[in-house]
């Protein structure tokens, strides 16, 4: 078996079989990130004795007869922001370093091992996630496996890298504005950006508690299927998840896209995209033969309304850190995060006003379809330290306008997948929207992409090795 | 104030918090001269209104910002609050409810 890009479903139905077993598979994947992750920096920290424990418990599980789960032996990472009992959860920064370790795992990690996963570490991510690049000024950027010049995208970078780069076939990450379907598009991965409330938080480091989200990225969407199905139902321990019964989707993946009614967002999202994204979403489009467009009114005053919420309760978040210890952050996230401290209050209860006007104008539009298709990036990778580019004429910043097409659908909190246009030289990513609760739709749309070769996790060319 | 703002605020009734609001107004300009007009209302210091509400601020907050950081914290926040004008302007009823809710 190709331990390095096989899909987690292929990992867990061989060790489920019998054909190889957890602890050769998890020795593998240690192999694979000592010898390649010193080239992608996606690697915070790496759990060996702890993952190989767990691997020999689940053979043992094996030996007596036991059932190991639909995740048996698949390794997975998590973004550090995720607790990971043991370790100090760093979210990126300097300053949590000093934080205790953690006493327990995250509810989400807590999940996927009870479905025979296995945990082999934490991955490097943007600075307490303000970030849409993955480069880190304490731990170094991570490195887009198709290019190791190039950014992967954040903040959930070392999710992109790890997943992209065939040391694990899932990670996990957040996403507040963009954060897993920024580095799904840049490290040509499929993401999933659950509905807000969907999988719980519970014992993650927080950035927007009112933006945000987490799940997986992985290299198939029926990997991203099993791992949401794993991790789906209710956690007290989240007042935002929602108490709602599980509703797996890995069993309707198989019906495809037949019968769902497919548009391309118009306006807002057909600006400013480069070449490459216009192409990436045409493709997907014809293959799906989505020929109607739909314009999601008032996208450009969303997109707003979400800086303006974000910098505010970032700055909310840290505000005793920025007293306390300001030299510690990385300066472009702090001198974002003073900022934002400074928002009048009026901006920001007016931008939630706004918001719950914007998502019943949007609700209306899935009364005619089932999906919306958008790009999920305006361009492919950037050149790490890349400080501008230009959309439509104008110069832009890198740093704030990679998330300008994810941005105004998670602010109201609909779920999405990303999925990868392995175009060349790099891959950039399209998302597939859906209404709320429906992930179900997104993923068939995804799988169905899948199986017509449109959308695909290319593997990288990896030079000198 | 729009006749949609009037009745709202009137009736208060929650159903026309769904109306669909008239098109936004354009965002109002700053009247020539209003932030010499603003510097002359301010603290001792002079100068652009931006960069004395941010030494305010920085104050009332008890937030250390080095003079080196200013540029960098003046320039993100003029983004932020370009930002706002662009949804603040939006007409919304007064019954609009903010989109969380707490639930007692």
């Amino acid at each position: 078996m190709d331990t390095v890009w096989a899909h987690a479903s292929e990992i867990a139905e061989a060790v489920a079989g019998g054909d190889i077993s957890a602890v050769e598979v998890t020795e593998a994947a240690l192999a694979r990130i000592a010898r390649r992750d010193p080239a992608l920096n996606a690697f915070t920290a790496v759990i060996e004795s702890r993952a190989l424990a767990r691997a020999e418990d689940l053979d043992n599980a094996h030996t007596e007869g036991r059932a190991l789960g639909p995740l048996a032996g698949v390794p997975f990472a998590v973004k550090n922001l995720f607790d990971i009992a043991g370790l100090p959860t760093l979210a990126g920064s300097k300053i949590n370093r000093d934080a205790p370790p953690a006493r327990r795992d995250a509810t989400l990690i807590e999940r996927l091992e009870a479905a025979g996963a296995v945990l082999i570490g934490a991955l490097n991510m943007g600075e307490y996630a303000y970030d849409f690049t993955g480069e880190n000024i304490h731990d170094d950027p991570s490195r887009n496996p198709h290019d190791t010049d190039r950014m992967t995208g954040g903040s959930s970078g070392g999710s992109g890298a790890a997943a992209a780069g065939g040391l694990v076939p899932i990670a996990l990450g957040s996403d507040t504005n963009g954060s897993i379907r920024v580095p799904a598009s840049l490290c040509g991965l499929f993401g999933l950006k659950p509905t807000y409330g969907r999988l719980s938080r519970a014992r993650t480091f927080p950035f927007v508690a009112s933006l945000d989200h987490v799940g997986p990225l992985a290299r198939s969407a029926k990997d991203l299927a099993l791992a949401y199905d794993a991790m789906q139902g209710h956690d007290p321990d989240d007042p935002v998840c929602v108490d709602r019964l599980a509703e797996p989707v890995t069993p309707l993946l198989a019906r495809g896209a037949d019968g769902l009614r497919i548009a391309v967002a118009g306006g807002y999202f057909r600006k400013g995209a480069f070449a490459e994204a216009r192409t990436a979403l045409e493709r997907v489009a014809a293959a799906l033969g989505a020929k109607r467009e739909i314009d999601i009114p008032e996208a450009e005053r969303a997109r707003a309304a979400a800086y303006v919420i974000t910098t505010a309760e970032g700055a909310s978040l840290h505000l005793d850190r920025l007293r306390r210890r300001a030299r510690d952050f990385d300066p472009a996230v702090r001198d974002r995060l003073i900022a934002g401290a400074m928002v009048p209050a009026p901006l920001v209860v007016q931008a939630q006003k706004f918001r719950r006007w914007y998502r019943e104008q949007v609700l209306e539009l899935f009364k005619e379809v089932d999906a919306i298709l958008a790009p999920a990036t305006p361009c492919t990778a950037p050149r790490i330290g890349q400080q501008t580019f230009v959309l439509d004429g104008v110069e832009l910043p890198v740093r704030a306008n990679l998330g300008l097409y994810t941005q105004p659908i998670s602010f109201i909190g609909l779920p999405v997948v990303a999925v990868p246009v392995p175009l060349e030289p790099l891959p950039i990513g399209v998302q597939i929207i859906a209404a709320p609760w429906r992930e179900d739709v997104a993923l068939r749309i995804a799988h169905a992409l899948e199986r017509e070769g449109v959308a695909a996790a290319p593997r990288p060319v990896e030079g000198g090795e | 104030m729009s006749k949609l703002r009037k009745k709202t605020a009137t009736t208060g009734k929650r159903a026309n918090a769904r109306a669909k609001p008239a098109p936004p107004r354009a965002p109002a300009k700053p009247k020539p001269g209003a932030a010499k007009a603003s510097a002359k209302r301010g603290a001792a210091t002079t100068g652009d209104p931006l960069d004395q509400f941010i030494d305010a601020a920085a104050i009332a907050l008890d937030l250390p910002v080095q003079p080196a950081w200013k540029p960098a914290v003046k320039a993100n926040l003029a983004v932020t609050l370009r930002f706002a004008t662009l949804y603040a302007a939006f007409p919304l009823p007064d019954d609009a409810e903010p989109a969380p809710v707490f639930v007692a």
